[in-house]
């Protein structure tokens, strides 16, 4: 590579309130993989595309193309860890460089605040820039502290690689590159019935209907489960993280079934698998951990951790 | 049409001729395309759970029946997998012919009161999940991060900029946005005298 490449770094909402680990795991990576990440100051929801573009398309267009705008401005891609905020930012990308009509009227609106969706950047998700432009190879090559024997169920999530015919990245039936990313953190690859299942938070179900939602999680678990079991469960989305995640406590509340699986995102696993210490981008503030007050199962992660309790027992 | 007589039937035979335009505008232009072969619904991880079945929305969707599709919850089950689209044979794209019904379907005044709530935020903090607590900023100095992030949150003119291109758009009138505010704003102050 004879530049680092540079992108804007788009944070959405989840990651920076919700899973502020992720962010942190995330400047982690890029920066060992020398990849750049700046500031995009400014940004908004992206808005969430299954949310807002089911109220109303246009205003959807909208807000997401002022997210574009400020990156237009700098002239560097975007690059997000978000399945929802990639879907918004780049559909509304592709949609407004291919529908005359509906470009009019968001730039019509983008006027009042003297902007314009001029079209030219692009936008990537963290997945796109680790496996085109660090690449696999670079990635195992930084890794010091491979996750032998752990066994990683996958859940790539929906609108990284959907609809295919129009994001033409991988095949939503047979998706390969997430699991080439995952799997060179050295974790064991658990294939499970239901991999390519959506979460159930999308489309606006999750503040529709938490217990619908819910319900597609745990069929999931389900599958896991049937499959032998999985120690970690790694997704490309953080909402996707937040329902695998907090969702467990969620549903040990409404369905009185208990599961205790550690979810991770993939940058927090290739964080962790370049040798950095958990408690360096905090990944025990999942919000599982927090409402259980519990910890991450550092045995079957296999990663030695040195709790307090450790110094006061040896004392 | 619901007679004070018969309160219980269920309007079905109502057709809006206008519908399937009005669809195809917005954003499902393949919905003709649909020739009925379920391959969406057998897909659907929604239909495999809840009463919702998007080939039947189409279907009546396509025969003009819109206050039943409109008005229906099951419209609001679709989590947008995509996975019927990358499956129809036709083309039809069903998760954009849905998305596109439900913005039918709040234009007319079907919206959840959660959904409100969500598009609601947006126009208030520029963000639907916010930094609305200082034990979120806690959260972020606990993993080694600023406070409050780049984003929105701690650039008020950005807020700025969506109010005024959501007026613009009125998807602040489309949401009652104002309305909404000051049924919160009453809440608050009930809540404070009580406690
Ligand atoms: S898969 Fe396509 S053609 Fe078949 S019923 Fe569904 S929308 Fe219609
Ligand atoms: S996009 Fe919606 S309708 Fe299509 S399969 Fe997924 S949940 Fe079902």
């Amino acid at each position: 590579m004879a530049k680092n490449p540079k992108f804007y770094h788009f944070l959405g909402c989840v990651i920076p309130h919700r899973y502020p680990s992720v962010e942190k795991a995330t400047n982690l990576v890029f920066e060992d993989l020398g990849m750049e990440l700046l500031d995009l100051v400014g940004a908004t929801c992206c808005p969430a595309p299954g949310v807002f573009g089911s109220f109303e398309r246009v205003t959807w267009a909208t807000v997401a193309a002022r997210n574009l705008t400020l990156a237009e401005a700098g002239g560097h891609p975007i690059t997000t860890g978000c399945n929802g905020c990639f879907a918004s930012l780049w559909d509304s990308n592709h949609e407004l460089k291919h529908d005359e009509e509906l470009r009019k009227a968001v730039n019509n609106n983008l006027a009042e605040i003297g902007r314009e969706f001029k079209g030219t950047i692009e936008v990537t998700h963290y997945v796109d820039a680790l496996y085109d432009y660090a690449g696999v190879e670079a990635i195992k090559k930084r890794v010091t502290r491979p996750f032998e024997g752990v066994r990683m169920a996958l859940h790539p999530g929906c609108h990284w690689m959907r609809p295919k015919l129009i994001k033409k990245k991988d095949d939503s039936e047979r998706p390969h590159i997430f699991k080439e990313v995952c799997e060179a953190s050295g974790a064991e690859y658990v294939p499970y019935k239901d991999e390519l299942i959506c979460c159930g938070a999308g489309g606006a179900v999750r503040t529709a209907d938490v217990k619908v939602s819910l319900d597609f999680t745990m069929q999931k678990f389900e599958s896991i489960i049937d499959a032998g079991g999985a120690d970690i469960i790694v997704t490309p989305c953080p909402f996707c993280e937040l329902q695998l995640d907090l969702g467990q406590v969620e549903i040990q509340k409404y369905f009185e079934k208990e599961f205790h699986f550690d979810v991770m995102h993939v940058t927090e696993l290739l964080a962790l698998a370049f040798g950095h210490e958990p408690e360096e981008f905090g990944l025990a503030t999942h919000l599982q951990y927090m409402q259980r007050k519990n910890q991450p199962n550092w045995e079957r992660l296999g990663i030695e951790v040195h709790k307090p309790e450790d110094v006061v027992a040896s004392e | 049409m619901t007679s004070a007589d018969q309160p219980d039937v269920h309007v079905i035979d109502e057709v809006d001729t206008e519908f399937v335009d009005m669809i195809k505008r917005i954003g499902g232009p393949n919905i003709q395309s649909c020739y009925q072969c379920g391959t969406c619904s057998g897909s659907c991880p929604a239909g495999a759970r809840t009463n919702y079945l998007v080939r039947g929305i189409i279907r009546k969707a396509l025969l003009g029946l819109k206050e039943d599709v409109i008005s229906s919850q099951e419209l609001w089950y679709c989590t947008t997998c995509y996975t019927c689209t990358d499956r129809c044979p036709q083309d039809v794209q069903p998760t954009e012919v849905i998305k596109a019904i439900r913005n039918v379907a709040v234009a007319e005044g079907y919206m959840l009161e959660p959904h409100q709530k969500v598009a609601a935020k947006v126009i208030e903090a520029g963000h639907a999940v916010p930094l609305d607590k200082e034990s979120w900023q806690k959260l972020r100095e606990k993993v080694g991060l600023e406070p409050v992030p780049p984003n929105a949150s701690g650039n008020p003119w950005a807020i700025e900029e969506i109010r005024k291109i959501t007026s613009k758009s009125g998807f602040d009138k489309l949401i009652g946005y104002e309305e909404f505010m000051r049924a919160e704003e009453e809440k608050k102050k009930e809540q404070e005298k009580k406690g």
